[in-house]
C-alpha cells in the first residue's frame, strides 16, 4: 500500500466546496467597491517607458490617477496638457453621452432596434483617440463611440447607420452601433466578443514587419477577457513584441455578472500581464489625463520596439448593457452614484474650472450647443428615415460577400428581383 | 519542365509568390526553420528570412486572427493550420471574421488570407489526422474551398489563391503529398513521377479558382469528385466498365457549375465521391444542384459514395474510406436504375 493510502482515505476527508463568486451587492443593497484598490492620485510610480517589463511588477495591483478630489492634476503621471485640448477632450466625452442619451430614446420611441451606452466610459475612448496618430489603427468594442467623435467622425454617418436607412454607410448590413470607419482609424466591429483583440495584434505585426511607425490599439471588456483570444493576443503580443496596445475596459459588468466571474476576484485584469512577460497598467478610467498619460506611455514603448502594453482601465458602466438590459435586476440601483471615481466629465470639468480654464456657465453653454448639434442630426438622418420607413437598395444585400459575386449570388439576387 | 511532387509543387508556389510580392508571408507551426511537418515550407525560411517564413504559438485561434490583421493592414498572409482537424479552434475568426470583414464593413477592410491545411484519410491518421471538413466551410458565405488533387493544380491553384483578395481555406489532400493514390491500398505506391499533373513550371502561373477539370470524357454517366477521390474514382470508373466522365471539381467554392450541369446533361447519371461523411457532406448540395439543373435529363437516382457517418476510424481505415470498388458499385447501381 502506497504512504497516500494509509490514512483512512475518501471518508475521512472534509466534503470539497464549489466556489460560484457572488458580487459585493445585489439589487436592495448597499453598493460595496472595498474589493478594489482604489490609490490615491499621483501615488503611483511612473517608470520610463523603456523599462524593463520585470522592474514594474507591482504597477497592474496600484491603480495610476492624476486628478485629486479636488481636481488638481498631481503626480509623475501628470501628462501636462494645455487647456486647449483638454476643452476638446470635454467636449468629446460631452457630446458623446448627449449622442447617446439621444438616441437610447430613439430606440425607445421604435426609431432603430437596438442601442449600447458607453455612459461613464466616455474619457478612454476619448483620450486615447486624441493622443494616438490618426493613422494608428483601434480595433474597438461596441463601447468606445468617443473615439470616433474625438477624431470628428460626422454624426449624421452615426445616426443613419443607427437608423439603417438609405445613407447608412454599411449599407443596412450591420446592426446599430457595430461602425467601420476606416479613415478614422477604427476598425470594423463585430458582435463577436474578443475576436479583434487578436487581430490587432496581427495588424501591428502587420505594421512592423513593413517598417512602417503605426501602432495599433484594441480593447476588450472585463468579461471578454476570459475568451480564448484574450489569451492568443497577448501570447503572440508577447511572442513578437508587436507594437500594440491592449486594453481592458473593466466597467465590472459584463450584462449581468460581475468582473468576479470573469476571473478578478482576487487578482486584477492589469495583473495578467505579468504571465505574459508584458507590462500591465491599472489606470483610472474615468481620470482623462490618467488615461491619456498611460496610453502614451504604452505608445512609446511601442514605437521604440519595445512591444505590448496591456492597460486595465477601471471604470464603471454606469447604464444598462443595452437597450435589452435591464441593470435595477441583478445590481442596486444606487451603485453608479456610488462608484469611487465617479464621472469622467465631471471630474474634468472640475480640474478645468479649478485651472481657470472653464466654467460652470460655458460648460451649461456648450451642453446646450451639443444637444442642438445631435438634435439637428438626429432631425437629419430621421428625414432620411428610421429603421423600416427607409433602407438602403436591398441590391446591397448582395455586394461585398466577395470581392467578386459568384453564380449563385448573382442567380439569387435575380431571384429576389433586384 | 521539372517533375514535382505535391509537396514541391506547393513549395514551389510559396517560393514564386514569396520572391514576388514582398506582402506575401509564410507562417504557421513548425512552418519556419524546421520547414514544416510535411516540408511544405522547406528552404523557405533560409532562403526568403525570418520574417517572411516563421514559427508561431500552438494556437490555431491566434494564427489565424493575426493573419486577418495582417490582411487588414495589406499583406497577404499564407499561415498553415498543421491539419484540418485543428482548424476548429480558429473556426470563429474564419466564420465571424475572415468570411465576413468585407460584407459587414461595406467593403472598407478585407482578408485576402490563404488559410494551408494538410487533409483527409487514408493514412491510419485515426480521428484528428483524418478528416475532411470542407462542407463545413462550403456553409459559410464568404469563403472559397480549393483543393487540389495533382501536382500542377497545387501550385496553379495556390497561386490563384494567394492572389485573390478573398479569404481561401486551401485543402492539400495528404494522401497524396507523395503520389497518387487510387485506394488500392494493397499495391505499391506510386510516385508522381510516372503520373500526369507532375510536370510543373518553375515560375509564376495559375489555375483559377471557380475552374472544375474534366479528367476522364465519358458518356454513360458523371462522377464528382476532388482531391485523393479523383485517383480513387479513375481506379472505380475503370473497374466498373462504366463509361463514366470524371470531373475534379478542384474548387468547392466557388463552385464550377456549368461544367457539372453539361456534364451530367449529357450522361444522365451521377455520383459524387467524396471521403467526408455523408449526412450533411458537399455531396448532399452537389446532389441537390444536380437534380434541380438536371431533372429531365436524369435516368436514375443520383448516387453518393461518401465516408460513414462516424468519427474517422484508425484499426478501420480501409473499410471507412470509400475506395474504388465502393465507387465502381456505385457506378453499376445507377446503371441497373
Amino acid at each position: 500500500m502506497s504512504p497516500h493510502n494509509q490514512s483512512g482515505g475518501a471518508a475521512d476527508r472534509p466534503p470539497l466546496t464549489l466556489h460560484i463568486p457572488e458580487p459585493a451587492a445585489r439589487p436592495g443593497e448597499t453598493p460595496r467597491f472595498d474589493h478594489l484598490t482604489f490609490s490615491p492620485a499621483g501615488s503611483i510610480r511612473r517608470p520610463d517607458p523603456g523599462v524593463a517589463e520585470p522592474e514594474i511588477r507591482d504597477l497592474p495591483y496600484g491603480l495610476i490617477r492624476v486628478l485629486d478630489d479636488q481636481g488638481q492634476a498631481v503626480g509623475p503621471w501628470d501628462p501636462g496638457l494645455d487647456a486647449e485640448t483638454l476643452r476638446r477632450g470635454l467636449k468629446v466625452m460631452a457630446q458623446a453621452r448627449v449622442f447617446e442619451d439621444r438616441m437610447f430614446r430613439a430606440q425607445r420611441q421604435g426609431k432603430t432596434s437596438f442601442f449600447m451606452k458607453s455612459t461613464g466610459e466616455e474619457a478612454i475612448g476619448a483620450a486615447q483617440s486624441m493622443m494616438l496618430d490618426r493613422d494608428d489603427m483601434c480595433f474597438p468594442t461596441y463601447r468606445v463611440l468617443s473615439w470616433l467623435l474625438a477624431r470628428d467622425y460626422p454624426v449624421i454617418d452615426l445616426v443613419n447607420q443607427i437608423f439603417s436607412n438609405a445613407r447608412d454607410p454599411l449599407k443596412g448590413r450591420q446592426l446599430p452601433i457595430l461602425y467601420s470607419a476606416r479613415k478614422y482609424g477604427f476598425y470594423s466591429l463585430s458582435g463577436n466578443l474578443g475576436t479583434r483583440f487578436s487581430q490587432a495584434v496581427g495588424w501591428a505585426m502587420a505594421s512592423a514587419y513593413r517598417g512602417d511607425t503605426r501602432i495599433a490599439l484594441a480593447y476588450v471588456g472585463d468579461g471578454t477577457t476570459a475568451e480564448g483570444d484574450f489569451h492568443e493576443a497577448l501570447t503572440f503580443a508577447a511572442v513578437y513584441r508587436a507594437p500594440v496596445i491592449l486594453c481592458v475596459t473593466n466597467n465590472q459588468w459584463a450584462i449581468s455578472s460581475f468582473s468576479g466571474i470573469a476571473g478578478a476576484e482576487t487578482t486584477t485584469f492589469a495583473a495578467k500581464a505579468i504571465a505574459y512577460g508584458i507590462p500591465g497598467l491599472r489606470v483610472d478610467g474615468n481620470d482623462f489625463l490618467a488615461v491619456w498619460a498611460a496610453t502614451a506611455w504604452a505608445a512609446e514603448r511601442a514605437r521604440t520596439n519595445k512591444g505590448a502594453t496591456l492597460i486595465e482601465f477601471v471604470t464603471y458602466r454606469a447604464a444598462g448593457h443595452s437597450t435589452s438590459d435591464d441593470p435595477t435586476k441583478y445590481r442596486p440601483m444606487d451603485e453608479a452614484a456610488a462608484w469611487p471615481l465617479g464621472d469622467p466629465i465631471e471630474r474634468l470639468k472640475t480640474h478645468l474650472i479649478a485651472r481657470g480654464e472653464w466654467s460652470a456657465e460655458r460648460h451649461t453653454q456648450m451642453e446646450a450647443e451639443l444637444a442642438e448639434g445631435v438634435r439637428a442630426a438626429v432631425k437629419e438622418g430621421e428625414g432620411i428615415g428610421t429603421l423600416g420607413q427607409s433602407k438602403p437598395p436591398v441590391s446591397q444585400m448582395f455586394e461585398d460577400v466577395f470581392k467578386e459575386p459568384d453564380w449563385r449570388v448573382l442567380e439569387q439576387r435575380r431571384e429576389l428581383g433586384v | 519542365m521539372p517533375k514535382m511532387d505535391m509537396i514541391q509543387a506547393l513549395n514551389s508556389a510559396l517560393d514564386v509568390k514569396m520572391s514576388q510580392d514582398p506582402d506575401v508571408v509564410v507562417f504557421g507551426e513548425d512552418v519556419g526553420y524546421f520547414g514544416g511537418v510535411f516540408r511544405v515550407t522547406d528552404g523557405l525560411q533560409r532562403k526568403h528570412g525570418l520574417k517572411r517564413c516563421f514559427d508561431t504559438p500552438i494556437s490555431e485561434g491566434g494564427i489565424i486572427a493575426t493573419a486577418i490583421g495582417m490582411g487588414a493592414y495589406g499583406l497577404r498572409p499564407v499561415p498553415e493550420i498543421q491539419f484540418a482537424d485543428y482548424i476548429l479552434p480558429a473556426f470563429d475568426q474564419l466564420v465571424s471574421e475572415a468570411a465576413r470583414l468585407r460584407y459587414r464593413s461595406g467593403g472598407e477592410f478585407w482578408a485576402p488570407i490563404t488559410v494551408r491545411s494538410p487533409y483527409g484519410g487514408g493514412i491510419f491518421g485515426g480521428q484528428t489526422h483524418s478528416q475532411s471538413p470542407e462542407a463545413i466551410f462550403a456553409h459559410v458565405t464568404g469563403l472559397k474551398t480549393v483543393i487540389p488533387s495533382n501536382p500542377y493544380d497545387a501550385k496553379g491553384l495556390l497561386i490563384a489563391a494567394i492572389e485573390d483578395d478573398d479569404p481561401v481555406i486551401f485543402l492539400e489532400p495528404k494522401r497524396i503529398y507523395n503520389g497518387p493514390f487510387d485506394g488500392h491500398h494493397d499495391r505499391a505506391l506510386k510516385t508522381w513521377a510516372e503520373a500526369p499533373g507532375s510536370d510543373v513550371p518553375e515560375g509564376h502561373y495559375t489555375v483559377p479558382l471557380g475552374k472544375a477539370a474534366v479528367v476522364r470524357e465519358g458518356r454513360e454517366a458523371t462522377v464528382l469528385a476532388y482531391g485523393t477521390m479523383v485517383h480513387v474514382a479513375k481506379s472505380g470508373i475503370e473497374e466498373s466498365g462504366v463509361d463514366a466522365e470524371l470531373i475534379d471539381l478542384r474548387s468547392i467554392v466557388p463552385l464550377d457549375i456549368d461544367t457539372i450541369v453539361a456534364s451530367v446533361k449529357k450522361t444522365g447519371r451521377c455520383v459524387i465521391l467524396h471521403e467526408a461523411s455523408r449526412f450533411g457532406g458537399f455531396g448532399g448540395e452537389l446532389s441537390a444542384l444536380v437534380q434541380e439543373r438536371c431533372f429531365y435529363h436524369l435516368k436514375s437516382p443520383i448516387g453518393r459514395v461518401a465516408g460513414w457517418d462516424t468519427p474517422y476510424p484508425h484499426a478501420f481505415e480501409w473499410d471507412y474510406f470509400p475506395g474504388p470498388s465502393r465507387l465502381a458499385a456505385a457506378l453499376k447501381r445507377v446503371m441497373e436504375d
